[in-house]
């Protein structure tokens, strides 16, 4: 079976005075049709980067070093620009956390939306704005014949993410990438803006990556999740398995640091100290610093193990899955 | 819980803060010519918090959970004392704060410290470790003994390596600064802490970190806490009770198990529904109708009712008070005494 998106051992260097960063490393991860597969992971663990990579977007002195990115059974991690620009926005659209990544603030949404319908396809400006009229509406924004002729100012925050989701829409794309699109907003209207896109998911089968450091949304949104740290991907699997029973160190510190998890009052069991610098990981198991369980072995690179079918980690001291 | 018996730490009666919307040029061109011509335009106001009645009690901590622009962060700042209320009185220990005499006044200023939602923002990058800590204490003479020692100790206590004194705070991580931050606020001994967000900006691990040293500090020093956030996996872990505002008003306030078992406002009700938790897999997620409004001009009646599932008549005119509907537990919503 061939999926929307098949990462294979996808690696993202920055080269800088001080050094390489291994910013994304050896990450290899799969998305199918109408699937929703969350990427979770704290700052400067490579989530984003890897976002980044996928659509193209890496520039100097970042560089995708190595591994494959194949969409559709079609590798596009070397394709030349030309190329990507045939792919972005029609076939892979990408939405920020910050929805005026997306727009033009002296540019009225219309005008936006136009353009970047007919960025792709010869259709008549009539037509386009008939197809942006309806792209406003299924992210539920109230009279979108109105709201096409405002500015980006004119909106609140929730209503120009759901802009940003729209133009992502236009073309019906089978792969959607989210960077943190709700993370700026506030509760109810994250809510809102969940309930639209995990509808778009079911009803237009789109494959959707949504990236983020919160495992309550993704425990409520997604059918898979990879876990990262430190640029790779520690554990992966359906987001029952791998939020029940983690098998990875980090994983299960990362779940143990949500408080609604704990009795009230009581000491987050966590993860001590803090995230390494990218510049100066440790050798081996960039975790095994912060670890409890690690030993001599951890000093050597950590490879995938495959558990069941599905589910991988990088830890040679897993924790043991209780049966539920 | 703690019983109010005695007066409490910190006590709010009908406190609002009412803020004017700079006139930029044109209006104010506006305004010149209709004055003129007899016609004067009334200046916009926003009631960021409007007539808010709130006691803490003494080792009590209070969450106070509302969405941007619900006025917690400017309710916040004035039980902190960094902002003047417009109207009302801010009570410390039973007494007004604005009718005690100029001394009596800083100190009790100085016993209530805030500490701030962004770690970047709130440390003067110019100063040294040891200066942002140690230089409010020097000012009030609380330092007895040697100054080096003494910042030592508070780095020691908010979990810093006193070795970091002589650095600058671009040479720590956000959970460090964080740390540093809550040096900085206990170094003047104080016995009222009010946090805004202040561990929003933090990476989920850091944030655990950080809470577990906000409740070990609360045992070893006696602290009370007024913990603003709109987290509420984190202020249901910390809290002793919780209070809902919503556009400048309170709505509801309960203990912390009361409100997220029988949650009696409509707008908390909806609040909590739409949590994400880590132990909701795949759900369905359905929200509240529309935006919260502008406070420029917040709807009459309950500021709720717009979006309200069961809204009725006298909700878009009469504004609901905060009555009493359990013991302790008390709600703004006519749908209480109908």
């Amino acid at each position: 079976m061939t999926g929307t998106l098949e990462v294979r051992g996808l690696s993202t260097h920055f080269t800088s005075r001080a050094g390489v960063v291994r910013a994304v490393d050896d990450v290899s991860f799969a998305v199918q049709r109408g699937e929703v597969m969350g990427l979770v992971g704290e700052s400067g663990s490579g989530k984003s980067v890897t976002g980044f990579s996928i659509i193209g977007l890496v520039d100097p002195p970042g560089r995708v070093v190595a591994g494959q990115i194949l969409f559709q059974g079609r590798d596009i991690a070397r394709l030349p620009e030309p190329e990507l620009r045939k792919l972005r926005g029609r076939h892979i659209a990408m939405v920020f956390q910050d929805p005026m990544m997306t727009l033009n603030p002296v540019l009225r949404i219309d005008t936006q939306m136009i353009e970047a319908v007919q960025a792709h396809e010869t259709v008549s400006t009539a037509a386009a704005r008939a197809r942006s009229r309806n792209a406003l509406g299924l992210v539920g924004i109230p009279s979108p014949d109105e709201r096409l002729r405002a500015y980006p100012h004119q909106f609140s925050g929730g209503m120009r993410q759901r802009v940003a989701i729209a133009i992502a829409l236009l073309h019906r794309p089978e792969l959607i990438l989210a960077d943190e699109p709700t993370t700026a907003l506030d509760v109810t209207i994250q809510a809102q803006i969940l309930a639209e896109v995990q509808g778009l998911a079911r009803d237009l089968g789109t494959a959707l990556v949504w990236i983020t450091h919160d495992l309550s949304v993704i425990a409520g949104l997604a059918d898979h999740v990879a876990v990262m740290y430190a640029g790779r991907i520690v554990e992966k699997g359906s987001v029952d398995a791998v939020l029940d029973h983690p098998l990875h160190p980090y994983t299960a510190g990362l779940i143990g640091s949500v408080p609604s998890r704990t009795p009230r009052g009581e000491r987050l069991p966590g993860i001590p100290g803090m995230t390494p610098s990218v510049l100066n990981l440790p050798v081996g198991c960039a975790f095994r610093t912060r670890c409890a369980r690690a030993t001599a072995v951890c000093e050597t690179d950590p490879p995938e193990f495959p558990a069941e079918p599905g589910r991988a980690h990088r830890c040679f001291h897993p924790l043991v899955a209780v049966p539920a | 819980m703690t019983t109010p018996m005695p007066a409490p730490m910190i006590e709010l009666r009908g406190v609002s803060k009412r803020f004017e919307k700079a006139a930029d040029s044109a209006t104010r061109l506006v305004r010149r010519v209709r004055g003129a011509l007899g016609a004067p335009v009334q200046p916009q106001i926003v009631r960021a918090v409007d007539r808010v009645d709130l006691a803490v009690a003494r080792g009590e901590v209070v969450g106070l959970v509302g969405e941007s622009g619900c006025g917690k962060s400017t309710l916040g700042r004035m039980v902190a004392g960094i902002a003047p209320p417009s109207d009302g009185q801010v009570l410390y220990q039973g007494q007004d704060v604005a009718t005690l005499d100029p001394a009596a006044a800083r100190q009790a200023k100085l016993r209530v410290q805030m500490i701030f939602q962004d770690p970047y923002a709130s440390l003067n990058p110019r100063l040294r470790v040891s200066e942002i800590v140690g230089e409010a204490p020097r000012v009030h003479r609380l330092i007895q003994g040697p100054y080096d020692a003494y910042v030592d100790a508070q780095l020691r206590r908010a979990g810093l390596d006193p070795a970091y004194t002589r650095r600058y705070p671009h040479q720590f991580s956000g959970g460090q600064r964080q740390r540093i931050g809550i040096a900085r606020a206990l170094a003047v001994q104080p016995d009222f802490l009010v946090c805004d967000e202040a561990v929003a900006a933090l990476d989920v691990s850091i944030q655990a970190q950080i809470l577990n040293l906000f409740m070990d500090l609360r045992r070893e020093l006696d602290l009370t806490y007024l913990f603003i956030s709109h987290d509420l996996g984190v202020v249901e872990h910390l809290s002793d009770r919780v209070v809902i505002m919503y556009l400048g008003r309170v709505v509801e306030q309960a203990p912390t198990e009361e409100v997220f078992a029988r949650p009696n406002h409509p707008y908390t009700q909806a609040l909590l529904a739409e949590v994400p938790r880590i132990d909701a897999r795949r759900r369905r997620f359905t929200a509240i109708k529309g935006e919260i409004p502008s406070p420029l001009a917040p709807p009459p009646g309950c500021h709720f009712h717009p979006r309200c599932p069961h809204a009725f008549a006298r909700c878009s005119v009469e504004v609901p008070a905060l009555l009493e509907i359990a013991p302790g537990h008390r709600s703004a919503c006519h749908l209480n005494d109908r």
